[in-house]
């Protein structure tokens, strides 16, 4: 398996109030053709910015983004434009992604438009297509507001947008977190199907294990702008390495009354990012935590095959 | 069983809109006995919101409200306005999805607090600012001295709303309904804040309402569950009763829709085809009827009353129960 | 494919007819727009006097079958003058507005899309064009390149710069960092392109509702100038200038100070009731007005 997208130590910064934010630091990945990742984390881990910075849409601060051997940190103006067409974006409020002003053929249209596809009968075509394999009927849909649909049919019409221009790489940033939990398994199904249909290769970020959990071959877990864990699904999910790891998996609600909500999780909640703390930075909610990890940044070390971790006492 | 401290019967809400009235409550009953935990679940739409207000008689002033909110012996529905904001408090407490939003963003945390006591039990100033101190160092904020003095947006999510829980609970209700009170937290700390809740619960042995759309959710911390859909409660049921044998196909399609931990990664899910009905345009049948694998003409034509046919608590409004065979359904 | 379940939707939600009720006074506004402009764009069609004829043996007539709303205290027919006087102020009081939408529209698009060094000269600028006095700005004006219906009009229209410029660059702040416009960039469109194709849409319509609104307040500050001796000089007749000479006659002939202000008031609430329904009309959302 090749990598099609290496991220090589990236860092993005945001300067707020005089102080900088380090949104992500340091984070290096890669996502083989053909392949799921999963990125998981909570709020203000910094997965979204992750997300945009790869598209180039945040420019990074530092580190690198490559694309099927090109440098997308790198790439400027025009270069850039033309590289994005292969790389594209699904965002968390469907109905927010798209103009509320403009028709959904229109909207669907949009990107043939950009990369110059002047035969209108060819667009209505594609259009056509590309609704179909969504779920929806494009006659009744091409001619209608946003607003005349409800989120799960928004986020279908997102799909389509996203994939007319038969894109490689796309980037789902909380695709289902909006919708409500019946449309969220048809938009995950859904996904999964353009995925084998169209040979795609997804970066899948949620703030869900289950959901991730549903779609990826590897996930990464991050933490307060770090990378705390990768590996492959099932195997983190076994036996994860990370104790921040560990306690997503506790926390998620089981709907089954006879498994009881374990107790005492850790307490406390992440620590405002525009303020780390030293060394490791979940060792202030790490039952594990010793002073090795407030004065050491842990790397990211193989803890199994193919499953690695960045912890001075790894769990198992 | 003890007498209910909350029974709602036949309550229906109607909304108008610019396409006809909208039904979002259609004859709901309800019963709640001191100190336990009902668990209302539902997709959003499907009127649990709206249930809730009109419990609490908070609803938009267009919506027009039939049936009987009876709390502790009184019916809410044709209480005075004075005595209902009384009973607010006291009696009747609610927390938010977003806290954000509940608190007032202008006045500090201690201000809100402080006013909720002097305003509901007739405490001094500084009566009320020591046991604002207890109540936040109740629900698990640290320092709480200090954080009487900051505003609600110097705070996390997390914080704000265990803030919010603390003026909820600082007047000791009887009643506290919990409108998605963890869907806008991480999950970390929404398992914190549904252990606070349970706790609390306990302590002061009161009867909670815990809203959700997450089947997860209320798996683990409810005594009886009532799911709705399009409006009404097609299945009602002991916890455990619920999750051992659903016998309404939307509960069951609902639950099968969550992803599994236990199942590999790339697992078909079970989706439930379609979406809710319109609600300005009610079905003749059964609402879940367009979507349900099981539908045929008489889940069509007729619409399936809530009833416990077995005698046995759970309460259902199917025509092809499952679980059950034909013949024990009629 | 049958374990995926991806059913066609066919259930989509049937359009909301747009079945809202535009009441009765919205179509008197548009009508007495209409009615106004007709007659303003006709005026020398129309069978009437000319407004500086002056009927020196009937001075503050009274209004009669001669002329129907009287005349002035140079004899000159009302009703004429008033016709006349809607020509200058619907002139000024449309297209000075169209000079801060253009220019105030477009610098505070740019400005919210952009951001960075532009968007601080923009913001600057408009504050110091703010921060001048207006009147001491007609006065100098209108001193160095006289007193004309162009010059009135250019000095009102500058002077609104400011205002279109901050609306337009509040409306496209909040839209720029909507996911539309976001998913947009993402596709590779050019700047261009979404500032014409996803921003303008949406950014036009609070501009036009904002322009009704500057139409109307134009058409009094057109008045306010005219009465002052700063606008259209005499003898071409302006609402305001009318109101003008009307008040030295408001013992004897009242009317002719009433009748202007009347027409003005009915077109400045015109304009208003016109913009605040089309705002509501044309919001996407259901339920809006």
């Amino acid at each position: 398996m090749t990598a099609l997208l290496s991220i090589e130590n990236l860092t993005v910064e945001y300067a707020v109030g005089g102080k900088a934010l380090f949104a992500v630091s340091d984070v290096s990945l890669e996502v083989g053709r053909g392949e799921t990742l999963g990125l998981v984390g909570e709020s203000g881990c910094g997965k979204s910015t992750l997300g945009r910075a790869v598209l180039q849409l945040r420019r990074p601060t530092g580190g690198r983004v490559t694309f099927d051997g090109t440098e997308l940190t790198r790439l400027d103006g025009e270069a850039l434009r033309l590289m994005r067409r292969r790389l594209q974006l699904i965002f968390q409020d469907p109905i927010a992604s798209l103009n509320p002003r403009r028709s959904i053929g229109d909207i669907v249209a949009e990107p043939l438009v950009i990369t110059g596809v002047v035969d209108r009968g060819e667009r209505e075509r594609r259009v056509r297509d590309v609704l179909a394999a969504v779920g929806l009927d494009a006659d009744l849909v091409m001619g209608r507001l946003p607003h005349e649909f409800s989120g799960g049919q928004c986020q279908r019409i997102c799909i389509a947008r996203a994939l007319i221009l038969e894109p490689e790489l796309v980037i789902c940033d909380e695709p289902v977190s909006a919708l409500d939990v019946s449309i969220r398994a048809q938009i995950l199904n859904l996904l999964e199907d353009m995925k084998r249909r169209y040979g795609l290769t997804l970066l899948f970020i949620a703030h869900d294990l289950a959901v991730v959990k549903a779609v990826s071959d590897r996930i990464a877990v991050m933490y307060l702008g770090r990378l705390c864990e990768v590996g492959p699904t099932e195997q983190l999910f076994a036996r994860p390495a990370h104790p921040y790891t560990a306690l997503l998996l506790e926390a998620i609600p089981v709907p089954d009354p006879t498994v009881k909500p374990a107790a005492n999780l850790a307490a406390g909640e992440p620590p405002s990012p525009l303020d780390p703390p030293s060394g490791c930075r979940f060792r202030t909610r790490c039952p594990r935590a010793d002073q090795t990890c407030a004065d050491v940044v842990p790397e990211l070390r193989e803890i199994a095959v193919g499953q690695f971790a960045a912890c001075h006492h790894p769990l198992g | 069983m003890t007498a209910p401290l909350l029974s709602v019967e036949g309550v229906s809400v109607e909304l108008p809109t610019p396409r006809g009235a909208l039904r979002a409550v259609d004859n709901v009953d309800l019963a709640l006995a001191p100190g336990r935990t009902l668990g209302i679940v539902g997709e959003s739409g499907c009127g649990k919101t709206m249930l809730s207000r009109a419990i609490l008689q908070l609803l938009p002033k267009r919506a027009r409200l039939g049936g009987r909110v009876m709390f502790a012996g009184r019916d809410l529905t044709n209480l005075p306005a004075e005595a209902l904001r009384r009973l607010r408090g006291p009696e009747l407490a609610v927390v938010f999805q977003d806290p954000m939003t509940s608190l007032n963003p202008v006045l500090t945390i201690g201000t809100q607090i402080i006013e909720t006591l002097q305003a509901h039990l007739g405490m001094d100033a500084a009566a009320a600012a020591t046991r604002g101190v207890e109540l936040l160092a109740a629900v698990g904020i640290p320092a709480p001295a200090q954080r009487l003095r900051q505003y609600p947006h110097q705070l996390s999510g997390g914080m704000r709303q265990r803030v919010a829980i603390a003026i909820a609970l600082s007047c000791e209700p009887k009643l506290l309904i919990a409108d998605e009170p963890t869907t806008a937290l991480d999950v970390t700390v929404q398992a914190q804040i549904l252990d606070l809740l349970a706790r609390e619960q306990q302590r002061r042995h009161m009867a909670m309402i815990l809203i959700t759309h997450d089947l997860g959710v209320v798996a683990g911390r409810t005594d009886e569950v009532a799911v709705m859909y399009a409006g009404r409660i097609v299945e009602r049921a002991p916890t455990s009763r619920l999750f051992a044998g659903m016998r309404m196909p939307y509960t069951e399609a609902l639950l099968a829709a969550i992803p599994k931990l236990d199942s590999p990664p790339h697992t078909p899910l079970p989706a439930i085809a379609g979406r809710p009905p319109d609600p300005t345009r009610p079905l003749a049948g059964c609402s879940f009827a367009p979507r349900c694998r099981y539908a045929d003409g008489r889940c069509r034509a007729a619409k399936p009353p809530l009833g416990d046919p077995e005698r046995a608590g759970t309460l259902y409004a199917c025509w092809h129960p499952l679980g059950l065979s034909e013949s024990a359904s009629a | 494919m049958a374990v995926l379940d991806i059913e066609v939707d066919t259930a989509v939600v049937s359009p909301v007819r747009k079945r809202r009720r535009v009441g009765a006074l919205f179509l008197a506004a548009v009508a007495w727009i209409v009615l106004i402009g007709l007659a303003a764009a006709l005026a020398g069609a129309l069978p009437i006097v000319s407004p500086t004829d002056m009927d020196i043996l009937a001075r503050r007539a009274p209004p009669g079958a001669e002329h129907w709303l009287g005349t002035d205290q140079l004899g000159r027919d009302e009703f004429s003058r008033l016709i006349y006087g809607a020509r200058i102020s619907l002139t000024v009081g449309l297209l000075a507005p169209v000079i801060g939408v253009l220019i105030g529209g477009s610098l505070g698009m740019l400005a919210g899309y952009f951001r960075g060094r532009f968007e601080t000269l923009t913001v600057g600028g408009v504050d110091v064009l703010l921060a001048f006095p207006p009147l001491v700005f007609v006065l100098a004006v209108t001193a160095y390149l006289g007193q004309s219906v162009l010059n009135i009009t250019l000095v009102i229209g500058v002077l609104g710069i400011p205002a279109f410029t901050r609306v337009a660059r509040a409306v496209t702040l909040s839209l720029s960092e909507r996911e539309f416009v976001v998913a947009a960039r993402a596709l590779g469109a050019t700047h261009a392109r979404i500032l014409l194709r996803e921003l303008l849409p949406n950014v036009a319509l609070p501009l036009v509702a904002f322009f009704l609104l500057g139409v109307a307040v134009t058409i009094v500050v057109e008045g306010a100038l005219s009465f002052l001796g700063l606008g259209v000089p005499p003898p071409a007749p302006s609402w305001g200038s009318m109101i003008a000479e009307g008040r030295e006659n408001l013992d004897i002939a009242p009317w002719l100070a009433f009748l202007p202000a009347l027409f003005m008031f009915l077109s400045v609430l015109a304009f208003n009731i016109v913009g605040d329904t089309l705002r509501a009309l044309t919001d996407p959302r259901p339920g809006a007005l």
